[in-house]
């Protein structure tokens, strides 16, 4: 009985193993191409094993285009998603307060019109947001990518709302027993509760505004302000074509900030998909 | 007193939700109204709109056979990816849904793509995966097939790389079923198993209802981002959604008919368009759900 478990166990594991590796498969091949020399690469795909290590592509990747380094564009990502995070995050959690714990005049209208938004597809309302940004004088700086994000993201909205509604309202009770108004409670009582839900926004926040390429391709047109994502592309672009080192190393290092977050916050963000479908 | 407390949470409210009412009306609502005042225009951005009806929905429908491969195009994205995401996503995690040593790592390995899946590294390193010398022709070289056609230059097989490239982001899904299936109480299985249920019945028995409303929320929702989706099909057809638009997806067609032609008042028109037909599918999901999602009535949720 118990040999027969474990060999039941040990085809278990062979199967979804050797699924898990032909899904990894294409990242681990990106990760060795970036240390194999460009002419390398494709005449021996199918080998994970570089003829030497070649640090080069990370230096020749690494200074970019045209005098613009990946040190700056790095620069612009962090800039980017650090105050997009920012924003996002500490107005999400005003307004999720507001919506669980504060009983106002027109709450639910506000609530609907949040739950549609979260819905609306961005298409819809870019072409005016261009103009208006435009208008503004905005273009060609971070400021319509960044701005916004100081508004409320429904996603988070909805998140960190989820999270509110698990606080026991006696302890929102006994604060105002104790005197705290409606400002003192949140500031006091939901906000340090609310702590890994904060996180769990915070990292998600930061992931879709480092890995946002739409809206820098959109709004960003000189390319000492390209963040990494856009960056990238450049590799694709005319005469940069052969540089394949390069772009596989600029690839994985674009990569490493998510995976670090991940391993760092892994809790978080596997809580923070169940509970209210995240991507 | 009573009443002025009252009061004062109206105001209080309102500066709580301040920054979302405020953000709704200025980048959300008002732009909503423009937009749907330019798709009756010809606005290009150089000259003032000037209104002309129905003609830019009558160009899209009866003139623009680009507009209809990218339909086509978009269609069969996301009727193919949609399912096989949520399928495999559901199978993978009915064989993680178990207490053996070494699931935790088995759930973040298969997470992983879809942390990473939207980025333009992954875009990049699919138009490696399958180009003519990528990992898919040499894998099929060591089984003895040659290839060296490019899986991203052939138009009949390019959305389908995109398409794979959207399921093989299965994970965030299956993380949410996984948290699902440990919702469902083992009892279940126990009792079905001794009525002489088999494996099959109880997965169209317990399980799939059981999690339905799972699977309708999570239909819903990647139908509408399948919708949107743009880095990937504006990376490997580099920005052309060629070859043949085969890759030109609804967000990429409307993307460069409105910022590189400028075209604003046609490409406003094609957004509402899509409003409209996303609006529709969820509807009609919402009116099916009725029939096939099974909501329990304990605990009052």
């Amino acid at each position: 009985m118990a040999i027969q478990r474990r060999w039941s166990n040990l085809v278990y594991h062979i199967l979804i193993g050797g699924i898990a590796l032909v899904m990894l498969y294409p990242l681990i091949w990106l990760f060795v191409s970036s240390f194999k020399p460009s002419q390398e690469v494709f005449t021996t795909a199918n080998s994970l094993i570089p003829s030497r290590i070649a640090w080069e592509n990370y230096k020749t990747g690494w200074a970019g285009f045209a005098g613009n380094t990946f040190a700056n564009f790095f620069k612009n990502s962090f800039i980017i998603a650090i105050l997009s995070t920012i924003g996002a995050v500490a107005s999400s959690g005003l307004v999720a307060y507001a919506f669980t714990r504060i009983s106002f005049f027109g709450r639910a209208f506000w609530f609907g019109a949040m739950m549609m938004t979260m819905m609306l597809p961005r298409d819809v309302t870019i072409i005016p947001q261009y103009i208006m940004f435009s208008d503004f004088g905005w273009l060609s700086s971070f400021k319509p990518i960044i701005v916004p994000q100081f508004f409320g993201v429904p996603f988070f909205i909805f998140l960190i709302m989820q999270f509110i509604r698990t606080v026991p309202l006696d302890l929102d009770e006994a604060a105002k027993i104790d005197g705290c108004s409606k400002y003192g409670i949140f500031f006091k009582v939901i906000l340090p509760l609310c702590v890994p839900a904060l996180v769990t926004a915070a990292i998600f926040s930061f992931y879709w505004t480092w890995e946002d390429f739409y809206h820098p391709l959109l709004y960003l047109n000189k390319p000492d302000l390209y963040p990494v994502s856009l960056a990238l592309k450049l590799f694709l672009d005319g005469e940069s074509l052969n540089n394949w080192g390069g772009m596989f190393a600029m690839s994985i290092l674009s990569l490493l900030p998510v995976f670090i977050i991940f391993f760092l916050f892994q809790r978080y963000i596997v809580e923070g998909i169940a509970t209210s479908g995240l991507k | 007193m009573k009443q002025k407390l009252r009061h004062n949470d109206h105001i209080v409210g309102y500066i709580f939700s301040a920054p979302f009412i405020l953000g709704f009306l200025v980048f959300i609502l008002f732009p909503m109204a423009s937009s749907l005042y330019y798709s009756f225009t010809d606005y290009n951005m150089l000259t003032k709109p000037n209104f002309i009806g129905f003609d830019n929905f009558t160009r899209m429908f009866t003139d623009d056979d680009k507009y209809w491969k990218s339909v086509r195009v978009t269609f069969t994205y996301v009727f193919a990816s949609v399912p096989l995401r949520l399928a495999f996503a559901l199978g993978v995690a009915m064989l993680l849904n178990r207490s053996i040593k070494g699931v935790g790592f088995y759930r973040s390995a298969y997470y992983l793509p879809s942390l990473i899946g939207g980025s333009v590294a992954v875009s990049i390193l699919w138009t490696q995966v399958f180009g003519d010398q990528g990992i898919i022709n040499s894998a099929l070289g060591l089984i003895g097939i040659e290839s060296t056609k490019s899986w991203i230059g052939t138009p009949e097989t390019a959305i389908w790389t995109l398409i794979a490239l959207a399921v093989w982001q299965f994970g965030s899904s299956m993380l949410i079923f996984l948290a699902g299936l440990k919702n469902i109480p083992k009892e279940m299985y126990e009792a079905s198993g001794v009525d002489g249920a088999g494996k099959v019945r109880q997965f169209f028995k317990i399980t799939i209802p059981m999690l339905s409303p799972i699977i309708l929320f999570n239909l819903i929702n990647q139908t509408i981002s399948s919708f949107m989706t743009f880095t990937p099909a504006y990376i490997i057809s580099r920005g052309e959604g060629g070859p043949l638009d085969s890759t030109l997806l609804y967000s990429l067609n409307l993307y460069k008919r409105a910022f590189e032609y400028y075209e604003m008042g046609y490409a406003s028109a094609m957004a509402w368009v899509m409003l409209i037909v996303i609006g529709i599918m969820t509807l009609i999901l919402f009116q099916t759900s009725k029939y096939w999602v099974h909501y329990e009535n304990k605990g009052g949720h």
